[in-house]
């Protein structure tokens, strides 16, 4: 069967990292089998330095750093990183929130392994990594504008390229393309946030006015 | 070539050449041993490599974004482009994502066919990754020996799926239709010849005086680098990390099955070949005893609950509800409970994790991809510094790189 680790062991690993981070973590759940520890940003590198060296937790390894974005939210950026234990066959996933402007400790020092992903981060959402030996974009295009993973980047994007054949060169210019369809099939009859009363759209599916008014 | 001045008492007036031996070189984008579209810049003091920096993203094609616009079951498609050389490794991470949001059970005839199809792709990709990390190093004929195999396991595919490389073939809850009992009999016999196959490959690398004067002692990781630089995979073992997720967080039926796990000495590049090498053998082992099991095993292959998984056409034409089912899953899809979850697999390259963040709709809202061989590019300058030109080639052969996965 799968190998899966019960929701009491990680709790108690949790209480574990609670203590060993000092004060740098401000909380942890465990979901689905995995279990999410919260840090505080200023103090990341303290505290993965922890996670790594401390003799009951051991973490070596970190598997993956990503960004997430939460446009509505005041710090609207996650970071993401996941770590594991080789010893001790344990992941944890500790994130921090972060937002436009401020900039995240870097962890190169702690995982060299954090360098391209940082690099990735950056490129994909903007957030910036201070104390990162070479924060280039990574992914992107030489010379693109913008963090294509943000929310509020259009899916086509604001640039298209082309051989020219006059020219003899690939050339840059606006998007042209019909905006990209995105359909919205999810259905308004199982709760979804317009359809329910009080969002300020009285009576928006045809077929439900007497709903509204007979409660 | 010697840039060593010339001077003499008859040439006292010609201005000696100065030697200058550090230039740069561009490797790629469309280097044969770059596989794929990688861009490397090459600081060389002489033939010594002081510096390597790779650009990437040549091969960005958006996937993360792309798959945050549509519904979950129209995503496993886009897995299948990461890694192509070994697609269904891929979508298994990504169904087992949702598998754990969801609280989904997989029948056990299912598992076993994702077992046997995970292994058929480890075979595929260290058929292809072995035979053009010799064509980097100058020999020509594995590849065109190592391809022949390659071509049989398409059949296979094709045959499970209908497709012979984006296969598209999981879903969450089990895969998508049974395999007819020709086909297992078919990957049997293949199985039984494949070994000797193997044999044959070997004799052409394995003891051959220019391979291993070229792979071995070349691109060494200790056990620490390879922690430190999060290797995964063969990258791991070859220095000698007994780590394998199939064993130590095992996920469908790998627990009940027999195999053994390939650890390298050195870390060189010689003996990840020869990780490779007998990953190969163990997988075929794997895939006898799936194929037992499956004779053994009738029943369900997807899970009968109608809300995840799509009701069989039969069903359709004579049941309404079947009907209903059908529709919603091909215009709505499904809802995946709120919540956030890693899942990770050994892929043949290491380890593929798959982020989901579900914020209970019938779309992703963040789908992070781990790709394996992200981390083992990004150790090429460390890896390559003090090595010659020519290993440049080597190592990065022996990292096993396809960028599909990288870029995304």
């Amino acid at each position: 069967m799968n190998y899966r680790v019960s929701n009491d062991e990680l709790s108690a690993l949790g209480e574990l990292i609670v203590a060993a981070g000092q004060g740098a973590v401000t909380g942890y759940t465990v979901a689905y089998g995995d279990l999410n520890v919260r840090g505080d940003r200023a103090r990341i590198v303290e505290l993965l330095t922890s996670l790594r060296d401390d003799p009951g937790l051991q973490f070596q390894q970190l598997i993956d750093l990503c960004g997430a974005d939460y446009p509505k939210r005041v710090r609207r950026f996650d970071v993401v990183y996941h770590l594991l234990s080789m010893t001790r066959n344990r992941r944890v996933r500790v994130t921090v929130e972060v937002d436009e402007d401020t900039p995240v400790p870097s962890i190169c020092p702690v995982y060299p392994a954090a360098n391209w992903f940082e690099r990735e981060a950056f490129d994909m959402y903007g957030i910036f990594f201070v104390g990162h030996p070479d924060l280039r974009r990574l992914l992107t295009d030489y010379g693109f504008h913008g963090h294509p993973l943000r929310k509020d980047f259009p899916m086509t994007g604001y640039v298209e390229v082309r051989y020219d054949d006059e020219l003899k060169r690939v050339v840059y210019e606006p998007v042209k393309a019909v905006e990209f369809r995105s359909w919205d099939f999810l259905s308004p009859w199982e709760g979804a946030d317009y359809a329910k009363p009080g969002h300020g759209y009285d009576n928006s599916l045809p077929g439900d006015e007497k709903a509204e008014k007979a409660s | 070539m010697s840039h060593e001045s010339q001077t003499s008492t008859a040439d006292a007036l010609v201005i000696p050449e100065t030697p200058v031996r550090k230039f740069n070189i561009n490797f790629g984008p469309q280097h044969p041993a770059a596989h794929g579209v990688l861009r490397l810049i090459l600081e060389l003091d002489g033939e010594l490599v002081e510096r390597v920096d790779p650009h990437i993203g040549l091969l960005h094609r958006g996937t993360e974004k792309l798959i945050e616009a549509r519904p979950y079951t129209q995503n496993t498609p886009y897995f299948d482009r990461l890694d192509y050389v070994a697609p269904m490794n891929q979508e298994h991470a990504f169904v087992i994502a949702i598998e754990r949001l969801m609280g989904l059970d997989v029948p056990r005839r299912g598992s076993i066919i994702r077992v046997l199809y995970c292994e058929i792709g480890r075979i595929l990709n260290h058929l292809l990754n072995i035979t053009t990390q010799a064509m980097d190093v100058g020999a020509l004929t594995p590849i065109t020996w190592g391809f022949e195999e390659r071509e049989k396991l398409y059949v296979f595919y094709e045959r499970a799926s209908g497709a012979r490389m984006h296969a598209n073939y999981f879903r969450p809850g089990g895969v998508r239709q049974d395999l007819p009992p020709a086909l297992i009999d078919d990957i049997e016999t293949w199985a039984r010849q494949f070994p000797e196959r193997i044999d044959e490959l070997e004799t052409l690398i394995t003891g051959k005086r220019i391979f291993k004067q070229r792979n071995v002692d070349i691109g060494v990781v200790s056990r620490e680098e390879a922690f430190a630089w999060g290797f995964t995979g063969v990258m791991l073992r070859g220095s000698g990390v007994a780590w394998d997720l199939r064993r130590n967080q095992s996920y469908e039926i790998y627990d009940e099955l027999e195999f053994e796990i390939p650890l390298g000495i050195n870390g060189d590049c010689y003996d990840r070949y020869l990780c490779r090498v007998e990953e190969m053998r163990q997988s075929v082992k794997i895939m006898h005893q799936c194929i037992d099991m499956l004779r053994k095993t009738p029943g369900l292959v997807l899970s009968d609950d109608h809300k995840v998984s799509p009701p069989r056409r039969g069903e359709m034409k004579r049941s309404m509800e079947a009907m209903i089912h059908h529709f919603k899953l091909f215009s709505e899809g499904f809802r995946v409970p709120e919540g956030e979850v890693y899942a990770a697999v050994e892929a043949p390259k290491g380890e593929f994790g798959v982020y989901l963040v579900s914020d209970g709709t019938n779309k992703p809202y963040r789908c992070k991809i781990r790709p394996p061989c992200y981390p083992h590019l990004s150790a090429m300058d460390w890896m390559n510094r003090g090595h010659m030109l020519a290993d440049v080639s080597a190592i990065l052969g022996s990292l096993d790189i396809v960028f599909g996965e990288i870029d995304r």
